[in-house]
């Protein structure tokens, strides 16, 4: 932490102060109706901090530290139209799983803001997102160490007449600096029912919507003659009409040579369709992608998760419960991938045959990832396109598969269960899960089924206990995993928690990883303590997953919103 | 370092001796959508001086469908006794965004409903984590808020609403 830091850190908050007064003044509210709007102090809190014991057994390292801890705290002031706010974090070190580069502490996140009248302007770090994300999107996942925040300035205005506009540039987020490459982004949506008078009661709403986005990065490449400046641009339209929905995104991108496709020139596309229909007890949501060539980022040299300038969720139902979270879920492939999926909720009416006296609700979900239909060139001493794709159209490589049904169902007053059975295909050639028994080569073939009870002893006592298997000829062979959790509302809980890899071919990996935890809530504070062996594997909040290394230890996690 | 924390603390301090914490402040006004994609400021949440319930949730987040089904089958008498409104702010993504309203419809739920596709309601209000609730007087003022969800906690929600629609000090 350097003088400089502590210069900017204090001049924006007083700043943020000064400025209050000074637009204050010529507000046409005058000094006095300034005056009066409430100065407001606010934020949050959130620490984990990890004691780590050397277990050969499920391949947890010894770690150097013994103890590493990542912790943040937000604070933004607010008083009538301003606000300002600022995140101090600090890693000290990185806890397993994160990326060592976060080794340190600081203030990575600092802005003022003004917003009245539909005008708001940013100055600072800011986060945004245009339509589905599919061009541009910056977002913060703290559990996951994603955060590709902007540092710009932001101006966005929302007229009248259902126009609303969003313009902004800016570097992002690298750890605790910025990125090589400048982003600029524009962004029109538009209302079509708020437009024109006479549709403003249509039942019919429409809305589109176009963003254009470009990024700037020097050109330093020895081999490769590289274009400096990258132009995308995408258009999108939203239907409504009762209960049908529809949306749809397309996105363009100029080549873009990176480290991600190995430096060809060739152009990105990518589509997103969706189409639901709802109704009282029936939901139904069909949505199909296709990506080809659309990694995005504002260091073409960059990797993983970071400087991604855009956004590209898996097109598959993201599970909750542990082996069908962790153990093979579905990463979205940026470089090129066609999928489907569909899902379907239904509630069966109460006081029926089949609904029984409480009701029922069932949860069907498919979906399927390919690869692209592509046909590779040879040309990289020539045009350098790579390859041609037929957009939209599935190649002959599956990627992963998953089909699942839920059932929900209160059998008592006191007593409810859920079960789910799920069929699943992740092709490891693609997916590279690791695992205990090192990187499977060829297809997983898995089918996973969860049994949920909760069983209410009382109005603040509970036991919920679940059941789920894993079963595989392929990998790490069979799971099967018992939690039980006890609550007393509205403050304590404990769970324990057992996964037994009972199937594992390898004898000496037949491991049981047995987990305790315990916590304490008092209003919007909270404290947990865990202590056991937690096997390797993704942790996914959101939308992004990390993988999380194989540990034995004592965690403890504190959080709070003030 | 210790300087900068030491500058902070101050400033911090200093200000906040003279501004509101939390608990009665109001709520932010931000742009989210609501389950028509269209815009929606915050600003313009009220249910006309009774109770409110501002609650976060995702549909990836079990304890958070857990919640709000549970108080679906309570919700109707709620309304009836003290006229609270409940506002589930969904925080999915655009991996999920359009799903929440065909699981909202599935459930049959009457919540007023929107979604926070970027986290912005949720970085300005201080979330961490789902579930997440405020509750919100009359006058707009976040007066209580709790994290998480065990099996029960609504009771007690239920009886801080009830004072809340009485007139009382849940202080």
């Amino acid at each position: 932490m350097n003088i400089f830091r502590l210069i900017t850190l204090s001049s924006i908050i007083l700043g943020g102060i000064s400025l209050n007064s000074v637009y204050g003044q010529i507000n046409n509210e005058g000094v006095k109706g300034f005056l009066a709007k409430p100065l407001e102090i606010h934020g949050n809190f959130s620490a984990r901090a990890q004691y780590y014991q050397e277990d050969s057994a499920i391949g947890a390292p010894n770690v150097p530290e013994k103890f590493l801890m990542n912790g943040f705290a937000n604070v933004v002031i607010s008083k009538g139209a301003f606000s300002a706010g600022v995140r101090y974090e600090s890693y000290r070190n990185p806890i397993l799983g994160f990326d060592p580069r976060y080794k340190g502490s600081g203030f990575p996140y600092r802005y003022v803001q003004y917003s009245k009248d539909g005008l708001d302007i940013t100055a600072g770090n800011f986060y945004e997102q245009f339509g589905t994300g599919l061009l541009l999107r910056s977002y913060e996942e703290r559990n996951l160490g994603v955060d590709n925040a902007f540092d710009g300035i932001r101006v966005k205005y929302s007229t009248k007449y259902g126009l609303y506009l969003k313009g902004l540039v800016g570097k992002q987020r690298y750890f605790f600096e910025l990125g090589d490459g400048i982003v600029r982004g524009f962004d029109a949506m538009f209302s079509i029912n708020e437009g024109f008078k006479p549709l403003n009661n249509s039942k019919l709403k429409v809305k589109i919507g176009a963003s254009f986005v470009s990024k700037f990065q020097e050109d330093n490449n020895p081999n490769y003659n590289l274009p400096e400046n990258v132009g995308s641009y995408s258009g999108r339209l939203n239907l409504q009409y009762k209960g049908f929905g529809f949306m749809g995104e397309y996105a363009h991108k100029m080549n873009d040579p990176s480290a991600d496709n190995n430096f060809i020139y060739k152009d990105g596309q990518a589509m997103y369709l969706s189409g639901t229909y709802s109704r009282k007890g029936l939901g139904i949501v069909l949505t199909a992608k296709s990506v080809d060539n659309m990694s995005y980022r504002s260091d073409r040299n960059e990797g993983f998760n970071n400087l991604l300038i855009n956004f590209n969720p898996a097109l598959t139902k993201q599970h909750t419960y542990n082996l069908a979270a962790t153990l093979y879920p579905y990463a979205s492939q940026l470089m090129g991938e066609v999928a489907y999926q569909a899902d379907i909720i239904y509630k069966l009416k109460k006081k029926t045959f089949l609904g029984g006296k409480y009701g029922t609700t069932i949860f069907i979900n498919a979906s399927k990832a390919f690869g692209l239909d592509s046909t590779h060139l040879n040309d990289d001493n020539v045009a350098r396109q790579g390859y041609t794709a037929n957009f939209f159209k599935p190649g002959q490589e599956e990627f992963y598969q998953d089909i699942n049904i839920t059932v929900e169902r209160k059998i008592k007053k006191w007593f409810k269960l859920k079960a789910m059975y799920m069929n699943m295909m992740a092709n490891n050639d693609i997916l590279k899960y690791g695992g205990i028994n090192g990187s499977w080569s060829g297809k997983i073939y898995a089918d996973i089924a969860v049994l949920e009870g909760v069983f209410k002893v009382n109005r603040k006592h509970s036991i919920r206990a679940e059941l789920q298997g894993l079963w595989t000829k392929q990998d790490m062979g069979d799971w099967a995993t018992l939690i039980i959790e006890y609550t007393y509302s509205p403050h304590f809980f404990v769970a324990v928690m057992d996964q037994y890899n009972y199937g594992n071919s390898i004898s000496k990996n037949q491991i049981h990883y047995p987990y305790i935890t315990a916590g304490y809530t008092y209003k919007a504070n909270r404290i947990s303590l865990g202590y056991g062996r937690q096997k390797a594997g993704l942790f996914c909040v959101g939308g992004v997953c990390r993988e999380v290394p194989a540990s034995n230890g004592l965690t403890i996690s504190v959080s709070s919103t003030f | 370092m210790n300087k900068v924390i030491t500058v902070i603390g101050i400033v911090l301090l200093s200000l906040s001796s003279f501004a509101q914490t939390a608990e009665g402040r109001k709520i932010p006004a931000v742009e989210i959508f609501d389950m028509n994609g269209n815009k929606f400021n915050t600003s313009l949440l009220n249910n006309d001086g009774k109770p409110m319930i501002i609650n976060f949730w995702a549909t990836w987040c079990s304890p958070c469908k857990r919640e709000l089904n549970n108080i679906a089958e309570l919700y109707d008498d709620w309304v009836e006794e003290t006229g609270v409104k409940i506002v589930a702010i969904s925080i999915d993504d655009a991996r999920n965004m359009q799903k929440v309203r065909p699981y909202v419809d599935g459930q049959a739920w009457d919540y007023e409903v929107y979604i926070d596709v970027n986290a912005d309601l949720k970085r300005q209000m201080g979330v961490n984590n789902v579930p997440h609730t405020f509750l919100i007087d009359g006058e707009g003022n976040i007066v209580w808020q709790h994290n998480s969800y065990s099996e029960g906690d609504e009771y007690e929600l239920y009886e801080l609403i009830k004072k809340l629609a009485e007139g009382k000090s849940i202080k």
